[in-house]
């Protein structure tokens, strides 16, 4: 399939994305250099120098809330991407009507607080939309222990296993690789397998 | 019963259990979970009261922080 095609069928997509962290922001970019139609993106932060080692912001926007930043850095990239940010701190309930438009939901949080709450929210409220969870990214190498798994219409990215700490960092080449694959999956579901 | 624990066949010697029960006696004490029972979700306060039985496909995820 020539990548105009995969423009075509991606242009008139909606995906969802949960954080604009170290996962989100990653994933987002991913999926506006294909040409996803709309990226609806979700997160109350604001980018901080401790976050460039993994995020997808730039040292001069520091300071700035991340669906700002992120919008900014996705309209250089591909201004014809549309970007529905939402500076909120996602709960039970705002996350329905912020991503009920959606054809596919990405969770890119960072607490296990947070994701049970989106997981438990979508799982709810939306079950038929697939939801594309990251899940264990920390540290650096074993990159064979990373996959994805599905069950149900949830698709589970990273190794599952290793939970950030002190000791054990999110850096970017590790989270990069889990933030890429969620992108990953997103076209398999929103492209027709046929046509592969 | 048997039933289907995260893919895997597990054999329990009751004939049903409770959520609760189950995480109980398979030992898994992660705060943040996300369970389904035959494709459906079963959310923290049905814990005790719902009931695993046999030949149910169980999943239970266990959620750790980064992202």
């Amino acid at each position: 399939m020539k990548f105009d095609e995969i423009k075509t069928i991606l242009g008139k997509k909606t995906v969802g994305i949960a954080g604009a962290g170290g996962l989100g922001s990653n994933c987002a970019v991913a999926l506006a250099r294909v040409g996803t139609g709309t990226i609806v993106v979700a997160d109350f932060d604001v980018v901080s120098e401790s976050n460039l080692n993994r995020q997808y912001y730039f040292h001069d926007q520091i300071g700035m809330p991340k669906t700002v930043a992120l919008s900014e850095n996705i309209r250089r990239i591909n201004p014809r991407v549309n970007v529905i940010s939402h500076n909120v701190h996602l709960t039970a309930d705002n996350i329905p009507a912020i991503f009920s438009q959606c054809d596919v939901i990405v969770e890119a949080f960072d607490s296990a607080e947070q994701k049970e709450i989106l997981i438990g929210t979508v799982l709810k409220d939306f079950p038929e939309k697939p939801l594309v969870i990251g899940l264990g990214m920390a540290g650096w190498g074993k990159n064979d222990l990373i996959h994805c798994r599905r069950v149900d219409n949830m698709f589970i990215c990273g190794d599952e296993v290793s939970e950030i700490g002190p000791e054990l960092p999110p850096i970017a080449p590790r989270v990069g690789m889990v933030a890429n694959m969620q992108a990953n999956v997103v076209l398999e579901l929103l492209l027709p397998q046929s046509l592969q | 019963m048997n039933i289907t624990l995260n893919n895997n066949p597990e054999t329990f010697e009751m004939e049903k259990l409770t959520v609760s029960s189950l995480l109980q006696v398979k030992n898994f004490t992660f705060k943040m979970l996300i369970i389904k029972v035959n494709g459906v979700l079963v959310s923290k306060d049905a814990y005790e009261t719902a009931w695993v039985n046999d030949g149910d496909d169980v999943t239970v995820l266990h959620l750790i922080s980064g992202g």
